[in-house]
This record gives structure tokens, sequence and C-alpha cells, in this order.
């Protein structure tokens, strides 16, 4: 009972709960396990909020432990380990605040099989949040390899046309990082005698060579996932080729346990081949900043437009992290949030015209902002936000990262930084484009073929809290700063 | 030399075994043509009791008949193992000998034979015994192979095993004797303080094929996919298990206890045949579109993974680990390879009809129950969380990482990515295709797919207690 109580242990996995309960309803009780879908993210949310409330955001350290013997015999040191700390409160937050916004969305979007979409849908969200807690190398890789399971089932059954070929190649390539990554944990676990983290991290002392090698093991697993260029194939057909739901998890959550892995492992656990790599690791998130941006704009399909933004701004993410100094750190961690909201706005909007009219061409819009004027402004915002205009979140973000690169000693250039400043301009360039070709100017040939609505109440409450925090992280993102601080002081010791 | 009780005891559960077939088989002539399934509780019945005398022996230790067979940790859990399998094998081909048409008493009773056989393997502690057990593992399953006769892929099955098969026990033979002509004995554990020579490295070079034969590791598999698709799915599915657990209690007994000492030469060896084995069968099952075949060919690629991870058993620290990695990971391929054969016979239809990977399209819609099941047997076939093949793969890895074999590891990581296509093939066809499958349904076959699909998904939860065993039940050196 005591280890069912724990609120990281509640947190994690009471939407199994909800599963329990989906699974005994009848499958044509569509509504019924929608409302049961949506109370059970509900109640994990309000759980994330009382463990917010748990956090002492002034201690550095991993908090609200859990931690119980699980496999501790013959030499096998594994722990049910969970912890939270400054480096992850915010994704965990993330992901609770994001999943119950997905599952509002798929009200009328998704008609087939609900059942089995809300059973993935919630087995998804215990995954993620196992992965943001495990303190635990072995526990980290069940939940990062378990995450790809309900995703691939999101994309290959409520997908689009080529969604098997999409599914597969998300699960091949994904599985291609990770299976690396796990030959790395094998060896720090039999090096170490121990998969728990800390211990590890305190242990130190992996010998120069043996670190590049883990870190490349590590790094293949979290690239991948991020994605940094080249590694990206996969991003654009699984965004595609997603449900809306799924797109918005996919960017908002899954993308930023790549960046959330090299924040979490490579950096402490390997920091001799941390300040090694920083610079090339920032040449490769410069190259995707500004590939991404340009490839964005030469994009038919809207939603391959905001995909690939995503290799852009993730880049920023990366650039962030391998400043290696305050600055960089947590305008990377705050930059991750910022994705994930302007992002899933992002997506989520796409999806609610595409519900309408299906398709995402963007020639074929123009003029949708007199049709639909209040779906209009909130695209503009989170468009906006996305490019990273000054009062809105985007632009914290990002304008952080961007100091932290140009003063870094660990990449060693102002260069990279200069550059990827350019890539705030072309972002502009392609977000607007968009905005101009489907909002404005007369209306297009789906525009007037289409009996087009605007935003019905439940659509303006999916995306109305996506937009609080764009203000509030614009406005005021202090307390987002101080969540993360002290926990960042401690990982930057070592450097 | 004094026999006494204690001899006895060390061989009581397969001397019950093979009396309890004697029996069978004169009993099975009193039990009328439409009542088989008598005979089918009756062969359960026995294995049952024979696991309960084996677990009985726990702690028990000791040798009899002058040092010939064994009995410890390592054969009680293979043992064990084996009569599970055989336990599975009855549950999977009661009703589907039925419904082929194939129902005659002698299988349950051949089952038994070939079952005494494997238990006598994992006891075998003289390369004389080996070679015993290893016919009356084989003779049974030949007939086994060929039993859906006068179906000529089925003769084909029997024939071909049958060559084959005894083509290897030659190899097994003529390095026995080599071993002998080197070292004067054929005991394990005299063997085991013999000075190095060519004719020992080579003698136990030539045991390594005939193994290799058995388990079915590349270049020595040609005969498996033929096999595997002409027998009888319900023999097919015991053999893809029983055979193994026993071809590697034996690969393990003999070259832990005995060969130490030509390890140096072997491991290399071992290197290079875990390496293509993994590759090969991998690669291959990739293009097959028989699921008989295919399945076949992932059988082939999970004997590399075990391969793997005893390539470094020249070393002493390692090599308990690596046969506690090997007995771990049996135990999850058995469970796991069981409930997919049981989904495979659910499908399977007269002729060989309904065996192709194309007949699983639309599966999910209408059986959803079955195809979740399916799913989490390819899951842990690819060794992937939350099911027991994935933490069976973890071990193995472990054992090779150990061993300091980390680009043998690599080659294996990359190849399990190769599989995790073809069984994802499955689940596509299975969920995201349309189709109109239609299943047989039968009590006991229900029961299997459920209960080692909920045991592939829970005790991977819980494998605490089963690493304990394990490692408790691996080899040591003399």
């Amino acid at each position: 009972m005591e280890f069912l109580l724990q609120p990281l242990t509640l947190l994690t996995f009471f939407p199994l709960m909800g599963v329990l309960v989906i699974l005994f309803m009848k499958s044509d009780a569509k509504n019924a396990i929608r409302w049961v879908a949506m109370a059970t993210t509900l109640i994990t949310f309000g759980i994330s909020l009382w463990v917010l409330t748990l956090f002492t955001s002034s201690n550095p350290d991993l908090q609200l432990e859990a931690r119980y013997a699980w496999i501790n015999v013959a030499g096998w040191n594994i722990y049910y380990y969970l912890a939270v700390d400054g480096l992850s409160i915010l994704l965990v937050l993330l992901t609770a605040f994001l999943t119950p916004i997905s599952v509002l969305s798929t009200w009328t979007a998704v008609e087939d099989r609900v059942k089995d979409f809300m059973i993935f849908f919630l087995l998804l969200e215990v995954g993620m949040m196992g992965v943001f807690l495990a303190q635990d190398l072995f526990l980290f890789y069940i939940f990062w390899e378990f995450t790809l399971v309900p995703m691939y089932f999101l994309i290959g059954l409520w997908g689009g046309p080529r969604r098997i070929y999409a599914a597969v190649k998300f699960f091949l390539y994904t599985m291609a990082g990770s299976i690396l990554m796990l030959l790395a944990i094998i060896w720090l676990g039999n090096q170490g005698k121990t998969f728990s983290l800390p211990e590890l991290i305190a242990q130190g002392g992996i010998p120069e060579n043996v670190q590049m090698w883990l870190f490349i093991a590590f790094a293949a697993a979290f690239a991948i996932k991020v994605p940094m260029w080249p590694l990206h194939s996969w991003l654009p057909d699984a965004h595609v080729e997603a449900p809306t739901a799924g797109s918005v998890i996919l960017a908002g959550v899954l993308l930023k346990m790549g960046t959330y892995g090299f924040l979490r492992f490579n950096i402490p656990l390997f920091p001799s081949a941390t300040l090694q790599s920083a610079p090339w690791i920032a040449l490769l998130a410069t190259i995707g900043i500004i590939y991404g941006a340009a490839v964005s704009y030469a994009q038919a399909d809207v939603k391959k437009l905001v995909a690939y933004s995503s290799v852009s701004h993730l880049g920023f993410v990366m650039l962030g992290l391998f400043a290696l100094n305050a600055q960089g750190i947590s305008g990377a961690i705050l930059q991750m949030v910022n994705h994930g909201l302007s992002t899933g706005a992002l997506f989520l909007l796409i999806g609610m015209v595409y519900e309408q009219t299906h398709t995402r061409e963007i020639k074929v819009y123009g003029g949708l902002w007199k049709i639909m004027p209040v779906f209009g402004t909130i695209m503009l915002i989170s468009a906006l936000s996305s490019m990273g205009l000054p009062g809105l979140n985007g632009f914290v973000g990002e304008f952080t990262i961007l100091l932290g690169a140009f003063g870094s000693k660990a990449i060693g250039s102002p260069w990279y930084a200069g550059i990827s400043a350019i890539g705030v301009i072309m972002a502009a360039i392609y977000i607007l484009y968009m905005f101009q070709k489907m909002f404005l100017g007369p209306a297009g040939e789906i525009t007037r073929a289409h009996n087009l609505r605007d935003l019905n109440w439940r659509e303006i409450l999916t995306v109305a809290p996506l937009l609080a925090f764009m203000f509030w992280i614009g406005l005021y993102p202090a307390p987002f700063f101080n969540l993360m601080a002290p926990a960042v002081e401690k990982l930057l010791i070592g450097y | 030399m004094q026999l006494d009780y204690k001899d006895f005891f060390i061989i009581l559960p397969l001397t019950i075994l093979i009396a309890w077939a004697c029996v069978l088989l004169l009993a099975d002539l009193f039990i009328p043509k439409e009542r088989k399934g008598i005979t089918a509780f009756l062969a359960a019945l026995g294995l049952v009791v024979v696991l309960g005398f084996t677990i009985a022996q726990t702690g028990h230790q000791g040798t009899s008949f002058n040092g010939m067979v064994i009995l410890d940790g390592f054969s009680i859990f293979t043992s064990s193992l084996i009569l599970l399998s055989g336990l599975l094998g009855i549950a999977l081909a009661y009703g589907y000998i039925k419904r082929m048409g194939l129902e005659r008493g002698e299988y349950y009773t051949l089952m038994l034979f070939s079952v005494t056989g494997m238990m006598l393997m994992t006891q075998a502690s003289d390369l004389i015994i080996v070679f015993l057990a290893l016919e009356l593992l084989s003779i049974p399953l030949y007939v086994l192979a060929a039993f859906a006769r006068p179906d000529l892929r089925s003769e084909e099955a029997g024939l071909k095993y049958f060559l084959l098969g005894a083509f290897a026990t030659g190899f097994i033979v003529y390095g026995t004797a080599l071993v002998f002509g080197a070292t004067g004995t054929t005991s394990l554990s005299i063997i085991f303080g013999a000075s190095p020579s060519l004719l020992l490295t080579i003698g136990s070079a030539l045991l390594l094929i005939g193994f290799g034969f058995k388990v079915a590791a590349v270049p020595f598999h040609m005969w498996t996919p033929d096999v595997y698709q002409g027998s009888p799915t319900a023999v097919t599915a015991f053999m893809a298990s029983g055979a193994k657990i026993a071809g590697f209690a034996a690969l393990w007994r003999v070259f832990a206890t005995a060969f130490p000492t030509p390890s140096v030469d072997i491991t290399e060896v071992l290197w290079v045949l875990a390496a293509i084995t993994m590759i090969v069968g991998n690669l291959t099952a990739i293009s097959q579109t028989n699921i008989k075949r295919m399945l076949a060919y992932s059988s082939i690629a999970h004997a590399g993974y075990i391969l793997m991870a005893f390539v470094p058993y020249g070393n002493k620290e390692v090599m308990p680990v690596s046969i506690a990695a090997g007995l771990f990971y049996l135990f999850s391929y058995v469970v796991t390879n069981f409930g997919v054969w049981g989904v495979v016979i659910a499908l399977e239809k007269f002729e060989g009809a309904g065996l192709g990977i194309s007949d699983y399209a639309g599966l999910a819609k209408k059986y959803p129950a079955l195809a979740a099941a399916m799913t989490v047997f390819m899951l842990s076939l690819i060794g992937f969380p939350p099911t027991l093949g994935m933490v069976g793969k973890f071990y193995l890895f472990r054992a090779v990482i150990a061993g300091g074999y980390s680009g043998l590891a690599i080659i294996g990581v990359l190849t399990s990515l190769v599989s995790a296509y073809y069984y994802l093939r499955i689940v596509v066809n299975m969920y995201m295709r349309e189709g109109d499958p239609v299943i047989e349904r039968e009590t006991w076959l229900d029961i299997t797919t459920a209960v080692t699909a909920i045991a592939t998904v829970g005790l991977s939860f819980f494998p605490q207690w089963l690493f304990l065993l394990a490692g408790s039940a691996t080899l040591k050196w003399f």
C-alpha cells in the first residue's frame, strides 16, 4: 500500500486505472469511454499538480523518491526507482497537461475503435511519465521502449493513407537507436554493479576512450528521437500520417524524451565525452536549424511544414543543452516546454480544420480568417509563438539559448549561435508564408467548397489552456526558470 | 560395482516416465478409437507426476552408475522445463490431431519417450549417455514429424529429419571416439583434466557440429525450415522447444564441464557460429510468406542469441552467467514459443491452408483477444518490454558484454532490429489490414494461449525468482 501511495508511483500508473475501466466497457459506448479517458487524464494532471506542491524548487537534488529493490538477485541491482528534480519537473507537468488536451481533441475526430484508441493513449501516458521519472537505467529503458508500442498502434491504426509505412518506419528507426543504448546500459550496469543513475554518476571514473563509445550509444537513441539532423527522416512521415492527437503527443512529449535523455544521461554520465563532442553536436544542431527551416518553407502540406519546423526548433534545444552553461541549459529546458505548447497548438488547429475539409494542402486554402475569425486569431497567436515573437513564450526560450550559445566555452565559437539566429528569421518567413496563404487573400477553392464553421466551444476549450501558457511564459517566465535553476547549477558543477 | 537405492533415486523421474510410457503403450490398445483423449490425459498425468518428482529432487546432488549420470540444479531446471514443454505440447496437440484426423494413441506415447530422452540428456555426464539420450529423444521425433502420413510434406519432413539427424549423430559419435582417443575416457569429469591436444580439439569440434545440428545453428540448420513446415504443427511446437532445450543442455554440460581446455580455439568458432546464426536466421526470415517457415528461421535466430551468450564459456567468471542467462532465455522462449504455435494452430486449416502470413489480415477486428496475445508473443520475440523476452535478452547481452565480446553484442542487437521487421509484419497484418480469418476454437488451445500470454507479460514484472532459479541451476567447473 505504501508502495502505491507514493506520489510519483501514483502519477505514473494512475492512467492504468482508466485502462482497466475502459477494458470492461462496451466498445459502442463511445461517449462514456471518452469521458472515462478524459477523467483519468484530468485526475493524472491533478496528481501532477499535487506533485508540484510537494516539490521544493530550491532543492537541486532528486525529490519524492520512490525506491524499492526490484530485481535484486544474482548481482542484478535493479531498483524500482522514480524521482523528480528541476530538470524533469516541467516535462512531467507538460506531459500531464498535454494528454487531457489531446484526449479532448479526439472527441469528434476519432470515431473508429474509440475504445482501443483510448487504451493505447492512456498506456502511452504511463510510458511517457515513466521515462521522465525513472532513475534506474533498466527501468528507464523499459519505459523508453514501451512508449513505442502504443504510438506505433496510434499511427498505424488511426493514421492517414500511408500509415503502415509510417508506423513501421517510426518503430524501426527508434528501435535502431535504443538497442545501442541498451548495450551501453548493460555495460554501465556491469561495470558499476548497479543500474541506479545517481550512483553511477557519483561513481564516475569511466575511462575516456570508453566514455566516447558509451556517449555515442546513448546519443544514437536520443538523437533519433529528437530528431537531430541527419536522423530526422522518420519524423515527417510519422507526423503527417499520425492522427491529430498522436501528432500533438509526438511533437509535444515524445521528441522531448530525446532532448531530456541527453540532459539526464549523456551530460552527467560522460563529462569528458560531452565536452569533446559539444562542438560537433552544436554543428549538427545548427545544420538542423537551418535545414529544418528551409525545408519547412518548401512544403505544400501544412502538417509537414510544422513537422519540419520541429526539426528546426529542436535544433535550438540541442544547441542550448550543449552550450553547457546555465543560460543555455535552462533556455533549452524552457524551449522544450515552449515547443510542446506552440507546436502542440499548431497541430491541434490544423487538425480542427482538417476535420472539416479533409485536406492539408496549403495552396487550396485562402481567406480562412474572414470565415473563421476565432480560428484565425488563435492560429496567428500560435504561429507567432512558434516563430518566437517577443512577448510570447518562444522568444524567451530561443533568446536565452542563443545568449548561452554565444558565450559558451564548450562550443568554442560564437558562429554557431550567429548562424542559428538566422533560423529565427527563417522561421518567421515560413510561418508567415503559411499564414498568408491559408488565412489571408481571396478565398481558395476548398474554402469556398465547404460550408466552414468557426471553432466551437469544445475546440476553443482545447487550445485555450495552451494560449494562456504561451502568454504567461512570454510575459513572466521567472517562475519557470526558478523551478529548474538549482538543478541546472548542480548539473554544471562538473563543467 | 554395487548399485544401491541412491543410484536409482538420481534417475527416478525418468525411470517413472519411461515405465509409464510403456504402460501407456499397452493401455492404449484397450482405449476405443473414438476416445483417444483418454491417452492424452493419461500422458499429461504422467508428466505432471514426474514434474512433481523432479521438483522434489531440488537440493539433491550426486552422480550414479559410476559417474555416468548426474543430478544437479542444472538437470533439475532443464528437466522441469522439458516436462513443461511436454505438457504444453500435449495441450496443443489434443484438439489439433483430432481435427486433422491424426488422432492415434501412439502420438502421446512417442512424446513421452522423447521427453524421457531429453531428460536423460540433461543428466548425462558421460559422452556415451549423451549419445544414448540423443537417440532416445530423436527417434520418436522422427516418427512424429512424419505422423501426418500419407501427407507428402510430412513424410518428407520425417525422412529429412531422420537423415540429417542421423548424420549429426554420426558427428557426435565420431567426436566421442576422438575424445576417447585423446583422453582414454568418455567421462566428462575426467576429460576436464586432460592435457590439451589437437585430437581433443578436433573431437570437441565434431561434438560442437553435432549439437549445432540439434539446436539448429547455421550452417547446420538446413533441415529446420522444411521439417518445421512439413511436420504437424503441434509436433513442430514441441520439437522447437523440447529439442532445443535438450540440445543446449548437452552443449552446455559437455563444453562447460569437460572442454575448458580447448576453449581457446572453440571460442572463436563459437563466435562465428553465433554471429552467422543470428544473421542468417533473421535475414532469411524476412522473405518468408509461410508462418511456419518464418518461425523456423526465427527459431534459428534465437538459437543464435543463446549461442552468443555462451561464447565466453572459457572464462571461469563469466561462464556461470552465460549459462544462467541461457537457461532464463530458454524458459522465456518456451513460454512464448508455445503461445505463438497455439495461435498458428488456431488459424491452420486442412492441407496447410491458413498458414500464410497474409492469412492473419483482419484478425484483430474479429478476434481481439487472440490478436492481442499474438502481439504480446511477437513483442517478446523481438525482445520488447513489457515481456519476458526483453528481460531474457537483457540477460543474454549482459553475459556477452561481461565476457568482453561487445562486437558480437552489437551484431546481436542489430539482428534483433531486423527481426522486429518481420515480427511486426504479423502485427501489421492482424491490426492494419482488412481480412476475414476464421479460427478454430478449442478449450485447451485457448487455455494454452491465454496462460502463455499472461505469463509472458506478467513474469516480466516479477522475474526475481526465475533469476534466482536460473542462477542457482547454472553449471560450475569440476
